[in-house]
């Protein structure tokens, strides 16, 4: 039986390892943004200053601003176009060119970010000589990180409708719902919750993107992770710290209410679902 | 209105034909794009068309300078095979981190699982560039893990190996190149890994274990062959996008560590040579276009077996 305590220790020891390595750069990053020091890598006391700093930033704000902007569409569209795609691929399992499609959905989830960007810049390019538009901005951002966050997005809510009992729905047909109503009254509130970390997913994904933004932005139309970029590139620079903690408290808000509310769902859900069962 | 509406989204033409026609219009098409450019001339400002119609005659006008100059210049081949060897050594850190981090996971007790899901899942959700810039603060002299590998003489043993340049300069080098790329890729390896192990059958180890088996060769012969798929998912979901990595390499690489995708990048901005960026994008496509054909077959059969 020593082996096996051996084997716990040893596991617990290993999670711990790998936790403390994900998670070292971002307490890192946080606790240096109240460094007193121009170089935010050795401590040398608390302040706010780059705080202050960044209050003042407007090249930072007003990028902030437009990536919050371009990433609350993307989610929203991402959304839509990957329940539309995890519809098409889980309930029709053969329809002409569906080996293309699933391919087709699943490739920007690996292809290098150079490749999507570059052909998706030729491509608007092209369109623009041809048609007159659209100009380079805020619009061909959105569409680059519609296209990542869609394939993202259809993975998520994929993976939910495969764990749907179907009969729910052949049952609510039967009963005489129509198709659109099935969708809304059964299919939709089972997996509200998948819609949801599917939309907080490509929420963030849009806000962090550094290389469809870099080859599809236009004049003024920079984002948030082209300025950051631009100036880690550079070096080391405590606003880029004070900026990352200020998001990962965004981030940390969002995810903990965003759970609360799937919890919340679940039990209201599991509580109707015993009303159900009494009353029949 | 609405009756209208319910017949467009029951019908299941609109439910494959939105998403299909955008996939087809924004990803297939560019990519065709990126084809003709890579094999087109360029004039001032326009490409000449490749397809001409001049005096009755159809004519069809291929440049293939651009990657005849890919095949001869040596540095295109360094870099290209450079880019695979770091994708390839990542791929291979993130899965002996990763696995055993898997393992022990979909081992732990079943209430903390979803837990430890969420805590792999977080740094997802913070910005993958910050953290990225966040090893550029720890490497560098005085961060915490200069401190720690410079003062334990580690980096004695780095320099030996010739993964940095000199001893205590660890920035800018394979192994800070390396080093971020595990750390990004690795929850990418670790969920798939998870899914795929929390969901095996432990009565097949309980059954080894009555015939005699070791626990490592019950590890060896049954848990390491059933989880083959995630094994290969994660593999790919780490190799592949590495390949083409641009945002790591231009932050923590340095001059010696050549990668593809930041030479894809300088052609096209600094050297705003779009023919040379699309040829050099077309042949990266053929370098990868197995393990992506890998990665969707798993893709595929991972949908279809659940059902």
């Amino acid at each position: 039986m020593s082996g096996s305590l051996l084997n716990r220790w040893f596991g617990k020891g290993w999670l711990a390892f790998g936790f403390a390595f994900l998670y070292l750069p971002i307490v890192a990053l946080v606790l240096f943004s109240f460094n007193d020091s121009p170089v935010p890598n050795a401590w040398r006391g608390f302040t706010l200053k780059w705080y202050e700093a960044l209050a003042a930033d407007h090249e930072m704000i007003a990028a902030f601003w437009l990536s919050l902007k371009i990433a609350f569409f993307t989610a929203c569209a991402s959304v839509v176009l990957g329940t539309l795609a995890a519809f098409a691929l889980v309930k029709y399992r053969r329809f002409t060119g569906r080996t293309l499609f699933s391919g087709m959905v699943s490739a920007p989830l690996v292809m290098p970010e150079v490749i999507v960007g570059l052909s998706l810049l030729l491509m608007l390019v092209s369109m623009q000589r041809a048609l007159g538009f659209p100009e380079r901005g805020a619009l061909t951002i959105w569409m680059g990180h519609l296209l990542l966050g869609m394939a993202y997005a259809t993975v998520v809510i994929q993976a939910r409708l495969q764990d749907l009992n179907p009969q729910l729905e052949e049952a609510a047909m039967d009963l005489g719902a129509r198709p659109w109503e099935v969708f809304t009254l059964v299919t939709l509130p089972m997996i509200t919750q998948s819609l949801m970390s599917a939309w907080l997913l490509t929420f963030t994904l849009s806000l962090d993107d550094v290389v469809l933004s870099a080859f599809l932005s236009g004049p003024g139309s920079t984002t948030m992770p082209l300025v950051i970029f631009s100036r880690a590139r550079l070096g080391l620079n405590p606003s880029v710290n004070a900026v990352a903690t200020v998001i990962v408290v965004i981030v940390a808000i969002g995810v903990v209410a965003a759970s609360y509310l799937i919890a919340r769902a679940e039990r209201n859900r599991s509580l109707d679902m015993a009303a159900a069962n009494r009353a029949s | 209105m609405k009756a209208m509406l319910s017949r467009l989204l029951s019908g299941r033409s609109a439910v494959i034909g939105i998403p299909y026609l955008w996939l087809l219009i924004f990803f297939l098409l560019p990519f065709l794009i990126v084809m003709k450019i890579s094999v087109s001339e360029m004039e001032t400002v326009n490409f000449k068309d490749i397809i001409t119609y001049t005096d009755d005659a159809l004519a069809l006008t291929l440049r293939f300078t651009t990657y005849l100059f890919i095949t001869q210049d040596d540095l295109y081949y360094k870099t290209y095979l450079s880019s695979l060897k770091y994708a390839g050594v990542t791929t291979f850190f993130c899965l002996l981190i990763g696995y055993p981090f898997a393992y022990f996971m979909a081992r732990a007790k079943a209430t903390v699982q979803p837990a430890l899901l969420m805590l792999v899942m977080l740094p997802f959700w913070t910005s993958f560039l910050l953290r990225v810039y966040a090893w550029k603060g720890l490497l560098s002299e005085n961060g915490w893990a200069y401190d720690v590998l410079v003062g334990s003489g580690l980096d004695q043993v780095l320099a030996a190996l010739g993964l940095i340049p000199a001893p205590a300069q660890l920035m800018n080098s394979p192994f800070s190149l390396v080093l971020g790329m595990t750390y990004t890729y690795l929850p990418f390896m670790i969920l798939p890994l998870y899914s795929n192990l929390s969901k095996m059958d432990m009565r097949l180890l309980e059954a080894a274990d009555d015939l005699g088996a070791t626990p490592f060769v019950a590890f060896w012969k049954i848990t390491v062959p059933l989880s083959k798929a995630g094994i290969i998912a994660g593999s790919m979901l780490v190799f592949i996008p590495c390949v083409g990595e641009f945002v790591i390499p231009e932050l923590l690489g340095g001059p010696q560590t050549l990668m593809i995708g930041r030479v894809l990048w300088d052609e096209f901005f600094s050297n705003n040579d779009w023919p040379m960026a699309s040829s050099v994008a077309v042949v990266m496509v053929l370098l990868i276009i197995v393990p992506l054909a890998i990665f969707n077959k798993y893709q595929a059969e991972a949908t279809e077996v659940r059902k």
